[in-house]
């Protein structure tokens, strides 16, 4: 629908590239109004996800192989992956939140992923989504530190061992710092999806001129594999973050 | 305005500025987003996370089990190549012995008959020495006779006339000489 009207507006107007029409939020069924629980293309394609995520682990596990199949050593490999890197960073105790990380890793992964399928929408690309799920970690980290440490997390940021002297300015600046992270956190992610779709839409909506058309084809599919590249780099970075803030609740203080 | 924005883009067909920034389809996408992590983590730990675990740990006593059995068949090997050589040697000593009684044997075989052949030879022997010196002496005194006619027939011959016992005398003091 969206890719006709582009179409036909760019018949009318010569050139007409408008990135940002991806990201637009409609409703599956018809009606212009988008309530809370409307159907829309971010159900549709977080819907996607789910199916994807549960035919890979669910499905091509199904065998429960000791010599698995291709699809299971996918799903073990990012099983092993995910399992380790939770064991790594946040130590043993941090070994059971590991279904929590997993379910974020893997959610980001087939959103970002999927939004790289042509005419696709990419629930990763809004702000919306990613600082909910930087805000489930910050406030998940944050009351799980003070459950575990009770007022000791407050230690975290009281640097020890920095001269006294300095240590209220440091304080303050690791306090500060302390509440950039869910920001930083959900807009690097959001950021990055969009900024990649975006300009793969610039480059494309040049196309029309026939006499940059094939070095157009060319940009586009040097950037795709940039953006797969990203859509991986990215749902990792994430989920690396996700264990090293919580490690901080886990493993109580560590400056 | 943000809800307007929505609904010109909505009617418009086309985006106004950021679609992430319109905060009225935030609560939309929230729910959604609830909904499908929710989702994902029942589908994770009631059924792919614990089946991937276990079929892990599965393969992990696997490899064990079978690291142990190679470990327990390598000792087996490892003893019945020390039975083997054992044995092997045990083959070689018994044959040593066998070869040593076998040389033994005829050794003392082969003495007896060399013994019994230098007795064999030795009687021979003795018996011809006795022959040779009877045949010598046979001779010699053929040869003192012989002596004793001839020169008396010399003596004779010459015109001599001989006694026979003086004759003899000289020969026989002649062959003593």
């Amino acid at each position: 629908m969206g890719a006709n009207r582009v179409t036909t507006e760019g018949e009318s107007s010569g050139f007409a590239i408008h990135p940002m029409d991806q990201f637009v939020i409609k409703p599956l069924f018809g009606g212009t109004e988008v309530y809370w629980y409307t159907v829309t293309n971010v159900t549709l394609w977080m819907a996607i996800a789910v199916l994807c995520i549960a035919g890979l682990l669910v499905l091509g596990t199904r065998r429960r192989a000791i010599i698995p199949s291709r699809t299971q050593s996918v799903a073990e490999m990012i099983y092993g992956f995910i399992y380790n890197m939770v064991e790594e960073v946040t130590g043993h105790d941090g070994v059971k939140y590991f279904p929590y990380v997993m379910t974020l890793f893997l959610f980001i992964l087939f959103a970002n992923l999927l939004g790289l399928v042509p005419t696709s929408f990419t629930t990763t690309s809004h702000v919306a989504v990613t600082v909910t799920l930087a805000l489930m970690v910050f406030l998940g980290v944050t009351i799980l530190g003070f459950i575990r440490n009770g007022i000791g997390f407050l230690s975290m940021f009281w640097v020890s061992s920095a001269p006294l002297a300095v240590r209220p300015i440091l304080a303050v600046i690791e306090v500060i710092s302390y509440f950039v992270r869910p920001v930083s956190h959900s807009i690097r992610l959001a950021g990055n999806l969009m900024a990649g779709h975006a300009v793969i839409k610039v480059i494309a909506g040049f196309a029309s001129l026939a006499v940059v058309s094939p070095v157009v084809v060319g940009a586009v599919a040097a950037i795709y594999g940039l953006e797969l590249l990203v859509a991986v780099v990215q749902a990792y970075v994430f989920t690396i973050l996700t264990c090293v803030y919580l490690r901080d609740a886990v493993g109580g203080a560590h400056h | 305005m943000a809800t307007e924005a929505t609904k010109a883009a909505g009617q418009g067909g086309e985006a106004v500025g950021m679609p992430q920034l319109d905060f009225s389809t935030w609560p939309n996408q929230i729910f959604w987003l609830l909904v499908t992590l929710v989702v994902i983590y029942l589908l994770l730990t009631r059924i792919a996370l614990p089946r991937i675990g276990a079929v892990l740990a599965d393969r992990k006593g696997a490899i064990t089990n079978d690291l142990a059995a190679a470990e327990e068949l390598k000792q087996k090997a490892l003893k019945a190549e020390k039975a083997y050589n054992e044995a092997l040697a045990q083959a070689r000593a018994d044959a040593a012995k066998i070869v040593a009684e076998a040389r033994a044997g005829i050794q003392k075989d082969l003495d007896a008959a060399l013994a019994k052949a230098d007795a064999q030879i030795a009687a021979k022997s003795a018996e011809s020495e006795g022959r040779i010196t009877e045949i010598r002496d046979g001779a010699l005194a053929a040869v003192t006779e012989v002596a004793k006619d001839t020169a008396r027939e010399i003596v004779a011959a010459l015109g001599g006339k001989a006694d026979a016992r003086s004759v003899a005398a000289a020969v026989t003091a002649r062959l003593k000489g």
